[in-house]
């Protein structure tokens, strides 16, 4: 036993890996006692001998997780104004009806008879989204907000190719986020990027150019509206009516619907198609790195196009439909992350159409309220008003070294969860505050003068900053060497320590 | 509405700072005709109201805690230990996101490692990523990396592959140049032109394929194993898959609710030599200013975030959640408690096959099998799982008009197989 080792932490506690407190023997399950007999080994195969994996019991598990989770920081926890992601807060009301047996101990292959309640839901779901962005159709398939952006291209692609000729390009906006460009690629489209203009919007003369370059070989336009800048697209009808005249689909990314859902039908602006993240608008949890969903809205001509399957109504039975002869097929097994539907479907009624108005104008709000607070603190790229965030860089600090980085680790060390740093990429050392409109004001108004004094110390002690966070589970981390050396497993961690 | 803590002087005075008086001020840039549309839709609901709603809807689906179910098919019905719904629903690792501030999400960050590590030991393949949507998306992206890593377009994959798999895998490369081969044979498909070969282990229908063989005819040709595991409970039995180049799969059954179908859990590993083509989140471990060992997310170069265009997929969000239910329930399971639930399973499934061959003109198709297996009746398939499903028995999946897949697990009681057995039995008789 070393006992020089031990210091006083207080409440934090260290924790180290589960496999580092294996002892053989020890267990967290208890089963009936088994041994095959030689009939009763039909794998065709030896039986597996050892796996590695760490033997503890129950009570360490439960401390284990424990003592994680406290070195984590969610939405319960504080102000998250992470740009872009909408973390709002998650009711509890919807965990629990998800994990209502009737919903959470079905299969999606037993008889359609017998899940009725479940595809009333969801055909209650598609229509909800139909009514809120105005547009024909939703698939509630793909799985995150990334795989619905797939899924909305590769039904333009298929609508293109149905009338001979899938084109070539995709344009995207030089502020989207990078899986507009990825998913583009993903399918095989070449990426002309459209430069931003001084105010961060669409420079209309850059898009007219890529028009009058690439003409009817552009397959569509992606864009992000309210922007990653968190800005209205004053021209969206202009553009809208641009793309349109060369055949072109209009595709709106939509991780930032939360700034007008309740508020505008994102058809009225002339989107064809636009994918939700029901992680974000709809309040499903982000659960430290998904699961999502990503549902896509389309236009009447794309209805064709959509993936299986779909629900529909007849008489007063609900049914998939799991065939059609355009439809650009399957994208994920069986019908989408039918547990978060429960969820998003339960944060919709719970609002109604006036709680989401309230929603976006609450959202919309609170950003400009931290938009118009700031301004003299930091540097604000782009005039508002702003939408559901808004966007600041470090300029303002550039003479005293202080970084976008340091404001953020800064903030932790205040219990803030740090905005969105460096994205959007347009702007240098970006920082992304999105407040959502489930915060109070004093939360916010704390915020805020939290930010104020991060600035001030940048301006009278910028070496402070740089030595935050002091107060977290852990200091500031090596990424360099966790990328030049990976150590990605607990196995290949003790060949690097042997 | 109880969500939203803004008061009417609370926004008053802000509106005051932001130095506008309406709200719809805020909202100038957009057509002023597209604002405050009509919807129509219903006003909000008290908690009360819609719980009463929901729990309407529930009840009207016949779940597995009140039915008896052989269902099977790539979504698995496993005991949940009440452990992990306790620390899934932790608010600290709920409602956190993906941890891109490390020094306060060690918690999500030191998780995941475990889960990598689990899924690395569990499939034989040095590396492991931080998880995939779903097991039919872990395939598809499982043969985009083969093409980018051989430089190869063909992918051939085996006959007996989930449906929903397939489907998924024919999506995602409809618009890409190569041949798509579905080939039981595959030392007469795969060729030197072939990126990867892909089998499901075991397969659709329950069988268990020779890997040695298949590793053999891939290799004489430079094409890549993918193996596809939908039912992870397997590796506690069969050997590790390691004569694979690529693993990928389904990992539901360990931790996560059937839950119609999703949220399920992807995973994906592989050769270390691929790493750096592989999609989705990796965590690596490494050291804090302090020097103490820490988790961060690492190889961010392969991402979309970074490498927008080139990124090795646009997967962003992925299962965070699902994998730390796993890991808690891995973690809880350990090395023996794993290796007992695959015996369990296959026990059953044993039982259960003897019970059904010893009925009149029932036979079991297959030669191996884990915990699934295809059972041919006398009767028409399709029509018995219509007729049980009445009668609270959910009897499998029918593959076609003879054949149906049924699964036993740990939950599968003797009671659950008389029940089968002798619905069976009267359907015979009554012939
Ligand atoms: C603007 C934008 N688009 C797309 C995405 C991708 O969504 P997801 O992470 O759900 O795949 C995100 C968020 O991550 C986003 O912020």
């Amino acid at each position: 036993m070393t006992v020089n080792k031990r210091n006083p932490q207080g409440l934090l506690l260290e924790e180290v890996l589960l496999y580092e407190q294996s002892h053989s023997g020890r267990m967290g399950v208890d089963f009936r006692a088994v041994s095959l007999s030689k009939d009763e080994q039909r794998t065709g195969l030896p039986l597996r001998e050892s796996i590695e994996l760490p033997e503890v019991s129950e009570p360490q598990v439960v401390r284990h997780f424990v003592r994680l989770s406290q070195k984590n920081y969610g939405i319960d926890s504080g102000f998250f104004p992470l740009g872009s992601c909408t973390m709002k807060h998650n009711p509890r009301l919807n965990e629990k009806l998800a994990r209502l047996s009737g919903f959470s101990q079905i299969h999606p292959l037993q008889p359609q008879s017998t899940v009725q309640g479940m595809l009333e839901l969801m055909f209650n779901l598609q229509n909800w989204l139909n009514e809120l962005s105005g547009l024909a159709q939703t698939t509630l398939c793909p799985a995150a907000g990334a795989h619905g952006e797939l899924t909305g291209i590769m039904m333009i692609r298929a609508a293109h190719e149905d009338k001979g000729n899938a084109r070539k390009v995709v344009l995207v906006p030089d502020s989207a986020h990078g899986t507009n460009p990825a998913t583009a690629a993903m399918n095989g489209y070449k990426i002309v990027e459209i430069k931003s203009d001084t105010n961060g919007l669409v420079d209309i003369q850059a898009l007219d150019a890529a028009i009058e370059k690439h003409g009817t070989d552009i397959a569509a336009f992606m864009l992000t509206n309210p922007s990653t800048c968190g800005l209205f697209e004053p021209n969206i009808l202009n553009i809208a009516e641009k793309i349109h005249k060369i055949g072109a689909y209009f595709y709106c990314d939509g991780a930032n619907f939360n700034a007008i859902v309740g508020k505008i039908k994102p058809a009225d602006l002339g989107i064809d198609v636009m994918q939700y993240n029901l992680h974000k608008t709809f309040s499903t949890p982000h659960g430290g790195g998904g699961p999502g969903s990503g549902p896509v809205s389309v236009c009447a001509e794309l209805t064709p196009y959509l993936p299986i399957p779909l629900v529909v109504k007849e008489g007063d039975n609900f049914k998939l439909i799991e065939e059609a002869p355009k439809s650009i097929g399957k994208i994920k097994g069986y019908h989408g992350q039918a547990g978060m539907f429960v969820r998003a479907y339960a944060y919709m009624l719970s609002h109604g159409k006036d709680g989401l108005k309230q929603v976006a104008e609450a959202a919309v709000l609170n950003a400009n309220y931290i938009m118009h607070s700031l301004k003299d603190d930091y540097f604000m790229p782009f005039n508002g008003p702003c939408m559901h965030e808004c966007l600041f860089t470090d300029k303002q600090q550039k003479e005293t070294g202080v970084t976008t980085l340091d404001i953020a680790k800064g903030l932790t060390d205040y219990g803030f969860h740090p905005m969105t740093t460096y994205f959007p990429l347009i702007v240098g050392g970006a920082m992304l505050i999105e407040p959502t409109e489930t915060e109070p004001k004093e939360a916010i108004d704390e915020f805020i003068l939290t930010m104020k004094e991060l600035a001030n110390i940048a301006q009278q002690n910028p070496e402070a900053i740089k030595q935050m966070p002091q107060h977290t589970p852990r200091k500031r981390l090596d990424e360099v060497t966790a990328a030049r050396n990976p150590i990605l497993t607990y196995q290949m961690s003790r060949q690097t320590q042997a | 509405m109880r969500y939203i803590p803004l008061s009417e002087q609370d926004k008053q005075q802000m509106l005051e700072r932001c130095g506008v008086t309406d709200i719809n001020a805020l909202f100038c840039h957009a057509p002023q005709h597209t604002l405050d549309p009509a919807y129509n839709l219903p006003n909000h609901m008290g908690e009360l109201e819609v719980e009463r709603h929901l729990v309407s809807l529930a009840n009207k689906n016949k779940d597995f805690a009140h039915n008896t179910s052989f269902l099977g098919a790539g979504c698995y019905r496993h005991h949940i230990p009440a452990t992990v719904d306790m620390v899934i629903q932790r608010s600290e690792f709920l409602t956190a996101y993906t941890p891109y501030q490390p020094e306060i999400a060690q918690g999500t960050l030191m998780a995941l490692f475990e889960f990598q590590s689990y899924i690395s030991t569990l499939t034989g393949q040095p590396v492991a990523n931080a998880s995939m949507y779903d097991g039919a998306t872990a395939m598809a992206e499982a043969a985009l990396m083969a093409q980018r890593v051989t430089k190869r377009s063909n992918i051939v994959y085996d006959t007996d592959i989930h449906p929903d798999y397939k489907a998924v895998l024919k999506t995602y490369l409809s618009h890409i140049d190569g041949e798509f081969t579905e080939s039981a044979s595959p030392a007469e498909t795969v060729n030197e032109q072939t990126a990867a070969y892909i089998v499901q282990w075991p397969n659709f229908k329950g069988d268990i394929a020779d890997l040695n063989k298949l590793k053999s005819t891939c290799q004489q040709q430079g094409a890549l194993l993918i193996v596809v595991v939908t039912e992870i409970v397997a590796l506690g039995i069969l050997p590790a898959p390691n004569q694979a180049d690529i693993v990928v799969g389904e990992a539901q059954s360990i931790g996560n609710a059937m839950s119609y179908g999703g949220p399920h859990l992807g995973f994906f590993a592989c050769q270390e030599s691929m790493v750096r083509q592989m999609p989705g989140r990796l965590c690596g471990q490494t050291t804090d200013a302090d020097g103490r060992t820490s988790y961060v997310l690492t190889l961010n170069t392969r991402e979309q975030h970074i490498r927008r265009a080139k990124a090795t997929s646009n997967i962003c969000t992925n299962q965070g959640l699902c994998a730390l239910a796993f890991t808690v329930h891995m973690s809880l399971l350990g090395e023996q408690g794993f290796k007992q639930l695959a015996q369990i399973n296959h026990q059953n499934a044993c039982h259960l096959a003897d019970a059904l061959t010893s009925l009149n003109g029932v036979q079991v198709l297959n030669t191996t099998f884990f915990n699934e297996f295809v059972v041919r009746l006398p009767f028409s398939a399709p029509k018995l799982v219509a007729d049980l499903a009445n009668e609270g028995i959910l009897a499998g999946y029918a593959l076609n008009d003879t054949d149906l897949l049924v699964c036993a697990t740990e939950m599968t009681t003797n009671e659950d197989m008389h029940h089968l057995v002798q619905a069976i039995r009267i359907e015979i008789e009554g012939k």
